[in-house]
């Protein structure tokens, strides 16, 4: 059968996933035309209702790239400073690192 | 069209070599025309690696012997040993080799617009072309002095091409000197180790090489280094640090071209391993090496890249997480490689799914690095915080990422799922903690992924970029070409995998035929 492929413990086709996905999407889609049907476009409806506060500019509450992740990055900063401190950008260190793990591999070879 | 056949090795070098000292003189009559010039004679190298492939996957691998009267007498009368240059392409050479002919010649299909304003076009294409001879030359040669000297032409013009927009922010001419650095030691380490065979074999050839190792303590000397520096020009962590500077400070074209040839240098350390040791060294304890290699790139590139605020920066980071993933599949292979029964009920399923990964990462991540340079292209920034809402004046780069990042991040139906799903499945028979962290290191890659598309392309016009077009066909053209492979290659993985990848692993795995094919059995 064309597409599919042995992946050690199973098999994989794409086509058929294709297919499943075609399928319950249309079904969605489906379920979804008979679903509420007094969404009212471009009125006070179809605001986000932030606390009574009125709704921001689009423009401003953009999210930049620097605060995506935030949290995560703040929660592994034991993982993340010294991780960043090893990444000095000096080509010093960059051979350093090269002679180091040439020495490891050394020892391990050696003793192995 | 026979005689092209059995010239094609020599063909698929001298073309780019010879356009390479042509294209100053070109540039010198017409400079409109240089750059068709250059992707016409890429093509016809891709056209000839095509012709070269189907002759390898239907007849087996392919000599060529240079200054012999026949280019496939390899022992003339007389010789007990192969002494001139010989190419030695299977299907692992051939596998590579295509990878190599398909991003050169896209990357230069891109530059037409992408450097068109540019000056110095003359010096660009030709370090561009020379860059394709190395990277041919490191994967089709079977001689291990040929191989140093091919490294070197790769290192040297990639030095030149990363630091070659020195007139653009960042700064190109730091990256290309700290990439000359570590290219130079990893240059000498190679050389040193061929000077070890040489002196103990009085033989350059590398499958004779392989048919007389002894494993001495110089053969492990020798294998130290080949290891150490060949995964450091993989980009292999802790000695990566190199990859994000060039990378990123790279024209995107070439950045596209850069990950295929630190392909090459990956290439060379799994030739290394099985075509000139194989079982004679200790497999596991290399086979783990390369094991602890690949996981401590795969999950310290992600984590890097998360953080990361400049877009050629942050792919830069998951380059470095990718070659983990090749790394971890062929190490098992290595691992196993001694154990037959382990061997066949998943080191090979292993080494194909990275095998694989190698082909599927280069046509992603060259899409994905020529989305960040189109992005560059019309934004002026790298900078992820500057971006936004360019999904609204470009649809078609947006589709292109879109598929680059859904393959990189491993979701079906994209080819980055299929290797990513014979690795994990393999491995896991291996060690279920290795693949575990591959597949969180997937969940992380999406994370990252997703990170650049809200900051790039989601959100209202801004003020700034309202005025932003498409970018132009070429580049158009270079991005759907391989966004069209990736979607064909995740649709049809087994097509490849049946055809390309499993004649690629049981080359490498089968080192008497490949010293039976040069020295005829002995």
């Amino acid at each position: 059968m064309i597409g599919l492929l042995e992946t050690g413990s199973g098999y994989w086709n794409a086509i058929t996933w294709v297919i499943m996905v075609i399928a319950v999407g249309a079904a969605v889609i489906w379920l979804r035309n008979h679903g509420e049907d007094k969404y009212k476009k471009d009125t006070d409806q179809t605001k986000p209702f932030l606390s009574g506060n009125p709704e921001i500019s689009k423009e401003d509450s953009h999210v930049s790239a620097s605060h995506i992740y935030w949290g995560f990055t703040e929660a592994l900063k034991h993982y993340y400073q010294p991780l960043i401190k090893l990444h000095t950008g000096n080509i010093n260190d960059y051979s350093g690192w090269i002679v180091l793990v040439m020495a490891i591999i050394f020892i391990v070879v050696g003793v192995s | 069209m026979s005689s092209i056949l059995t010239h094609s090795p020599a063909l698929v070098m001298a073309l780019p070599l010879l356009a390479a000292f042509l294209t100053p003189v070109v540039g010198r009559f017409n400079r409109k025309i240089l750059g068709w010039f250059i992707s016409a004679i890429l093509g016809l190298t891709l056209g000839i690696t095509i012709l070269m492939a189907i002759q390898i996957l239907t007849n087996g691998s392919m000599i060529y012997v240079f200054g012999g009267g026949d280019a496939g007498l390899t022992l003339p009368s007389g010789y007990t040993v192969p002494i001139r240059i010989i190419f030695h392409i299977d299907g692992m050479g051939i596998f590579m080799g295509l990878i190599t002919a398909v991003v050169s010649f896209l990357a230069a299909i891109y530059s037409l617009s992408f450097m068109q304003k540019e000056s110095g076009l003359e010096k660009y294409y030709a370090l561009l072309l020379l860059l394709a001879t190395g990277m041919f030359g490191m994967e089709f040669t079977g001689d291990i002095f040929n191989f140093f000297v091919f490294l070197e032409i790769a290192s040297i013009s990639s030095v030149a091409l990363i630091a070659f927009r020195s007139n653009f922010s960042g700064e190109p001419a730091e990256a290309g000197f700290k990439y000359m650095v570590v290219s130079s030691i990893s240059a000498l380490m190679v050389l040193f180790a061929i000077g070890l065979f040489y002196g103990q074999y009085d033989v350059l050839n590398m499958a004779t090489i392989a048919s007389v190792m002894q494993f001495t303590q110089l053969d492990k000397i020798a294998l130290i280094l080949l290891v150490t520096v060949l995964s450091m020009k993989a980009g292999s962590v802790p000695m990566h640090m190199w990859t994000p500077d060039a990378y990123s400070e790279a024209p995107a074209a070439i950045t596209m071209v850069l990950v295929a040839a630190s392909q090459a240098s990956l290439y060379a350390l799994f030739r290394v391993c099985f075509s000139l040791y194989n079982i004679s060294l200790n497999t596991v304890t290399i086979g783990w090496i390369i094991i602890i290699l690949g996981v401590l790139s795969m999950f310290i590139g992600v984590t890097m890249a998360i953080i990361q605020k400049d877009i050629k920066r942050l792919m830069a980071y998951h380059a470095i997480s990718q070659t983990g993933y090749m790394l971890l599949g062929v190490g098992v292979g290595l691992a196993v490689l001694a154990n037959p029964v382990a061997l066949n009920s998943f080191g090979i399923k292993a080494m194909e799914g990275s095998i694989f990964h190698i082909m599927n990462h280069a046509m992603y991540k060259g899409l994905l690095f020529l989305t960040a340079g189109a992005l560059f292209y019309r934004t002026g920034t790298r900078d992820l915080n500057k971006m936004g809402g360019l999904a609204n004046n470009m649809f078609y780069t947006t589709i292109f990422f879109i598929i680059g990042a859904a393959a990189i991040a491993g979701i079906p139906p994209f080819n980055g799922f299929a290797s990513k799903l014979m690795i994990y499945e393999s491995v896991y028979k291996f060690n279920p903690l290795l693949s575990i962290i591959a597949m969180l290191v997937s969940i992380l890659t999406l994370a990252s992924f997703v990170k650049v598309f809200h900051s790039a392309f989601l959100g209202p016009k801004l003020e700034q970029y309202k005025k932003v077009q498409e970018v132009p066909k070429s580049m158009l053209f270079a991005m759907a070409t391989l966004a069209c492979i990736i979607v064909l290659f995740g649709l049809f993985p087994d097509v490849i995998v049946k055809n390309l990848v499993h004649p690629a692993v049981m080359a490498l795995i089968n080192q008497t035929n490949y010293t039976a094919t040069i020295l005829g059995g002995i």
